[in-house]
């Protein structure tokens, strides 16, 4: 029984209600219901959570970093997509 | 009902929790995988903390812990075992967080002095046991070497599980009621033992050498190593802090 053989889990957890699951890291388990438990004893121990998702790492498609440039450089140029890039008219009252 | 602790119940079952902390321990740097060193250390960290809290009832903890003789535990022999493989640990996380589940859930629903630290414990031990038998059921259905050596941890530990059910002294619970728990745990367990694809052990489940014998303080060969290691620290250095 080696680590590599288990396929990986990418693990996210809730921290209170009404927040949003975040990433918090990854682990090895042999099946979904191990990666919970896991998670569980990796993660929430010293109350970090009240609801964890896992993921097989498998299953997340990830931008590619050689791609960074066609995916993310243009946004910066135009800065006319941003709010900041409006002036905001006189007399615009509750904005 | 009582209403004060009694000492000697104190001691039987913090000294299960003490003595199954030091073993889960033990794998400590040597489990099979990250994770499930984490999930063992865990478990043996919830079992510590029941451990201090029942010890410090009976007396002062750490002199419980670290300056009674072998023959002064009063510990089940079934937590003594040593950890053997993975499988065997985990056959004796069956067996022991089955039976502390149930115990723990008596106490909690009565009205006597351990109830409230029953409450809380009963908590952890759910999970202690929910992580047994999720393994029993994984190497139970594995490959034929999980199968073959979870099975022989379940009968290399079958005749210590008889002596969990004797009536701990100063507990509220007589021999008819233990004998009820008794029925739930054979009931519990032979279904995950059944539900993994293994078989129960034959044989009796005690004998004339094991019926009660660690809750009187008499101990299998490797409880004396255990508590060498368990102790020499602290009677090496007497007193020291960090």
């Amino acid at each position: 029984m080696s680590t590599s053989e288990w396929p990986l889990w990418e693990v996210f957890v809730r921290s209170r209600r009404g927040l949003s699951h975040t990433h918090a890291g990854s682990l090895h388990a042999p099946d979904a219901e191990m990666a919970l438990r896991n998670a569980r004893d990796l993660y929430t121990r010293r109350n970090e959570g009240v609801s964890i998702w896992v993921v097989p790492s498998a299953a997340v498609t990830a931008s590619s970093p050689d791609e960074r440039d066609p995916f993310f450089a243009p946004s910066a140029d135009k800065p006319y997509r941003h709010p900041t890039f409006y002036e905001i008219p006189e007399g615009v009252r509750h904005l | 009902m009582t209403t004060t602790v009694d000492k000697a119940a104190a001691l039987a079952l913090g000294d299960d929790a003490l003595v199954l902390a030091q073993r889960l321990g033990e794998w400590a740097g040597h489990a099979p995988v990250l994770e499930e060193e984490v999930a063992l250390a865990n478990i043996a960290l919830d079992l510590l903390g029941q451990a201090r809290v029942l010890l410090s009832l009976a007396g002062d903890e750490d002199e419980l812990a670290f300056l009674r003789e072998e023959r002064e535990f009063r510990n089940l022999q079934l937590v003594e075992q040593a950890n053997g493989d993975f499988a065997h640990t985990i056959a004796r996380q069956l067996y022991f967080s089955v039976y502390q589940q149930l115990l723990y859930g008596e106490l909690a629903a009565g009205d006597g002095p351990f109830a409230p630290l029953a409450a809380k414990a009963v908590k952890e031990t759910a999970y202690h046991r929910d992580h047994a038998e999720q393994w029993t059921l994984r190497l139970g259905d594995g490959t034929d070497e999980s199968r073959r050596r979870v099975q022989a941890g379940l009968a290399a530990l079958w005749k210590f599980t008889g002596e969990m059910f004797r009536p701990v002294e100063g507990l509220d619970l007589d021999a008819e009621a233990m004998a009820a728990l008794e029925a739930r745990w054979l009931a519990a367990v032979t279904a995950v033992v059944e539900k993994a694809g293994l078989t129960l052990p034959e044989g009796p489940r005690t004998g004339a050498w094991t019926a009660g014998a660690g809750r009187q303080g008499l101990h299998t060969e490797p409880f004396g190593r255990m508590l060498a290691e368990m102790q020499h620290l602290h009677r090496s250095h007497p007193g020291a802090s960090w």
